[in-house]
C-alpha cells in the first residue's frame, strides 16, 4: 500500500480546526468572510508589488508544498501522530501577507475538495488557522531573531513562534465559541489552549526542523524578514488581538449577571419551569429574531463550570509561565540543533 | 505510483450535476446559512431540512448512505460543545456518579440540536462537492467577484497538489526503506521523528520553490505576463435560476416556519 494512501481518507485529526459549520454564530462566519475579504484584498496588492507576475505560480506551488507537508504524520509515542499546520513556517520564509495567501489556498482546498471544515465558516477558519498562526508567527519570530543572533537564534524564535501561533489561534477559537453560545469559556479556553499547548510542541518542532533544512540548502529563499507591508500587517494583528482582548476581558469587568437576566431569573422562579414539549417552539431559548422582549441573542450566557470556576486569571499566568519555561527549552534545543541542521547539510 | 486524494466529487448524469456552478454555489451556502439560523430544539424543522437534503440527493442520483455516512466528518467537533449539557442551567434531568454534575434539560436540547445542525450543514456541503467539479466551483466563485489572482493561485495549486503529494509520497516510502525496526525494539523517538518529517517538510518546500522558478520560466517562455486569460462566461440560463431559488425558497420558508 502507498505510504500516504491512508493518511487523507480520514481528515488528520489534530489541528482541531477545520471547524464543521454549526458551532459558530451565523453572524460570526459571515463576519469572518468580511474581515477575510479585506485582508485578501490587502494580501494580493501586497504580494503583488513584492513578486510582480511571479505571484501566482510562487504562491500556488508553494500552498500545494504546504498541503502535502500536512500529510506527512510523524508518530507520537502512544499510538497518536501528528502534522504540521505551517502558518507559521509560511510567514518566516515568505512575510506575512504571502503566507496567508497561501494558507487561504490551502484551507480552501481542504473545504472545498476534501470536505474537511465547513462552507460557511470556512471564512472564520481561515482566519484561525491561516491568518492568526502566519501573523502571530510572523511578529513573534521577527523581533525574536533580531536579538537573538545567528542560527541558533533564528531556529529558536521559529521554536517560539510556531509554538505561540497555536496556542493564540487555540484561544481565538475557544472565544468565538464561547461568543456562539456553542461552549462555555471557562471549558473551551483552557481545552483548547491545553491541547493546542501539546500540539505547538509538534509544530514547533516540525518547525524548526524544516527551517533548519531550508537555511542549510537555500538561505536565499527566506525572505520573511524582508517582506513588505509589515505595518498593515502589524495593524491587522492588533486589531484581532483587540477584538480577542475585549471579548476575553469581559467577563472580569461584570462578574454578576446582567441586571435584566437577573430579573428574569427571579421572577421566573424553578417551580414554574416546566419541560418544553419537544416540538417546533422552545418558549425559553435564545432566538434570532424573537418577539417582544425576548434578549435578542444571548451573547455569552452565564456559564461556570464546577471544576474551574472563575479562574480565568489563573489560567492566564500558567500559560504565561509555560510560554517562558518553553522558551527556555527552545533556546536550549536551538543551539543543539545547530549542529545537526549543518551535519544534514553536508550528507547527500 | 500516483496518488488518490479521496475526492468529494461524484460523477453521475443528473439534473443537479448539469445545473450552473454559479448557481449551485450561492443556493448551496444559502441552504447552509438557514439551516445554522433555525433556533434550538425545533426538532421537526430539523427533520424538514433532512428531507429537503436527501430529495436532493436521489435527484442527483447519490445514493442517501453516502451523503449521511461523509456527513459525519462534523460528529468529533461535537465535544468541544458537550460542556453545554453540564453548563446551561436548567431542569436537571440525572446526575453523572461521582462528579456530581447536573445533566440539564436545557444543556442537552441545545448540544443535541448544535449536533443536528452541523450534521445537516455538513450534507448540504456533501451535496454541493458531490455535484460540481472543484474547478466549476473556482470558476464560479471568480465570477462571483472572488478575486481573480486569488483563483489564480487556488487553481495553481490544485495542479501542483498532486505532483507534490507524489513527492511527498516518495519520500515517505524512502523514508520507510531505510528506518527498518523489529517490532519489538524501542520506538524511534520523538525528537528524531520530528526531525525526520521536519527535514522532509524542508526539502519538500525547497523542491516545491525551486520547481516553481521553472514553471514560471516556462511560462514566460509561452508569453505569460500576469494575467490568466479565460472565455467569457457563457449567459446564465434562465431554467437553472429559477430552479435555485427554488431551493432557496424551500429553504427559506422552512426557516420562517421555525421563527413563527
Amino acid at each position: 500500500m502507498h505510504p500516504l494512501d491512508a493518511l487523507y481518507a480520514p481528515p488528520p485529526a489534530p489541528p482541531a480546526m477545520h471547524a464543521p459549520d454549526g458551532f459558530f454564530a451565523p453572524w460570526l462566519s459571515i463576519l469572518g468572510w468580511v474581515v477575510l475579504a479585506v485582508l485578501i484584498a490587502v494580501a494580493l496588492r501586497q504580494t503583488r508589488s513584492q513578486l510582480g507576475e511571479r505571484q501566482v505560480p510562487l504562491m500556488g506551488v508553494l500552498a500545494a508544498a504546504i498541503f502535502a507537508g500536512q500529510m506527512l504524520n510523524f508518530t507520537i509515542p502512544g499510538g497518536t501522530s501528528g502534522h504540521l499546520l505551517g502558518g507559521a513556517l509560511a510567514a518566516i520564509l515568505l512575510g506575512p501577507w504571502a503566507a496567508l495567501l497561501v494558507m487561504t489556498a490551502v484551507i480552501a482546498v481542504q473545504g472545498l475538495v476534501f470536505q474537511d471544515g465547513g462552507l460557511l465558516v470556512m471564512g472564520l477558519n481561515i482566519i484561525n488557522m491561516g491568518v492568526i498562526t502566519a501573523f502571530v508567527g510572523y511578529f513573534v519570530h521577527r523581533p525574536l531573531s533580531r536579538l537573538l543572533k545567528g542560527t541558533s537564534g533564528t531556529l529558536a524564535s521559529a521554536f517560539v513562534a510556531a509554538y505561540l501561533s497555536m496556542v493564540v489561534t487555540a484561544a481565538f477559537a475557544a472565544v468565538e465559541l464561547a461568543v456562539s453560545g456553542s461552549s462555555p469559556l471557562g471549558f473551551a479556553l483552557p481545552a483548547m489552549v491545553g491541547v493546542h499547548a501539546i500540539i505547538g510542541v509538534g509544530e514547533g518542532l516540525l518547525t524548526i526542523f524544516a527551517l533548519g533544512f531550508i537555511l542549510a540548502a537555500r538561505p536565499d529563499v527566506v525572505q520573511g524578514a524582508a517582506a513588505p507591508g509589515r505595518r498593515s500587517a502589524g495593524f491587522a494583528l492588533a486589531g484581532l488581538a483587540a477584538a480577542l482582548a475585549i471579548t476575553l476581558l469581559a467577563p472580569f469587568a461584570s462578574p454578576y449577571p446582567d441586571g435584566l437576566e437577573r430579573v428574569a431569573e427571579v421572577a421566573a422562579s424553578p417551580a414554574e419551569v416546566e419541560i418544553p414539549p419537544v416540538g417546533f417552539t422552545v418558549p425559553d431559548q435564545p432566538r434570532f429574531f424573537g418577539a417582544p422582549g425576548d434578549a435578542p441573542y444571548e451573547v455569552l450566557p452565564d456559564y461556570t463550570v464546577p471544576l474551574l470556576g472563575q479562574s480565568g486569571i489563573g489560567t492566564i499566568a500558567a500559560g504565561m509561565i509555560g510560554v517562558l519555561v518553553v522558551f527556555a527549552v527552545a533556546w536550549g534545543a536551538a543551539r543543539l540543533l545547530r549542529r545537526t541542521a549543518h551535519d544534514g547539510h553536508a550528507r547527500p | 505510483m500516483h496518488i488518490h486524494i479521496a475526492d468529494a466529487y461524484h460523477e453521475a448524469a443528473s439534473p443537479l450535476h448539469r445545473l450552473d456552478a454559479r448557481v449551485k454555489v450561492p443556493v448551496a451556502l444559502a441552504l447552509i446559512l438557514c439551516i445554522s439560523l433555525a433556533p434550538t430544539g425545533v426538532f421537526g424543522v430539523y427533520v424538514a431540512y433532512f428531507a429537503l437534503i436527501m430529495a436532493l440527493a436521489v435527484l442527483a442520483r447519490l445514493e442517501p448512505g453516502l451523503v449521511l455516512r461523509r456527513s459525519l466528518v462534523a460528529l468529533p467537533f461535537a465535544g468541544a460543545a458537550a460542556a453545554l449539557i453540564f453548563t446551561v442551567p436548567g431542569q436537571t434531568l440525572a446526575r453523572v456518579p461521582l462528579l456530581s454534575w447536573a445533566i440539564s434539560v436545557e444543556g442537552l436540547l441545545r448540544f443535541s440540536s448544535i449536533v443536528f445542525k452541523s450534521l445537516l450543514a455538513a450534507q448540504a456541503a456533501v451535496l454541493l462537492l458531490a455535484v460540481t467539479r472543484f474547478t466549476d466551483t473556482l470558476w464560479a466563485l471568480g465570477e462571483l467577484r472572488m478575486p481573480r489572482t486569488l483563483v489564480g493561485i487556488v487553481s495553481f495549486m490544485l495542479r501542483y497538489l498532486f505532483v507534490l503529494a507524489d513527492e511527498a509520497g516518495r519520500m515517505a516510502r524512502a523514508r520507510e526503506a531505510r528506518s527498518a525496526s523489529l517490532e519489538d525494539r524501542q520506538r524511534r523517538s520523538i525528537l528524531f521523528e520530528a526531525r525526520t518529517t521536519g527535514r522532509m517538510i524542508g526539502a519538500l518546500i525547497v523542491r516545491s520553490i525551486e520547481r516553481s522558478e521553472r514553471v514560471y520560466n516556462a511560462m514566460l517562455a509561452r508569453g505569460y505576463d500576469g494575467r490568466s486569460l479565460a472565455l467569457d462566461a457563457p449567459p446564465l440560463p434562465v431554467r437553472d435560476v429559477i430552479a435555485g431559488l427554488g431551493v432557496t425558497l424551500a429553504a427559506a420558508a422552512i426557516l420562517a416556519v421555525s421563527l413563527l
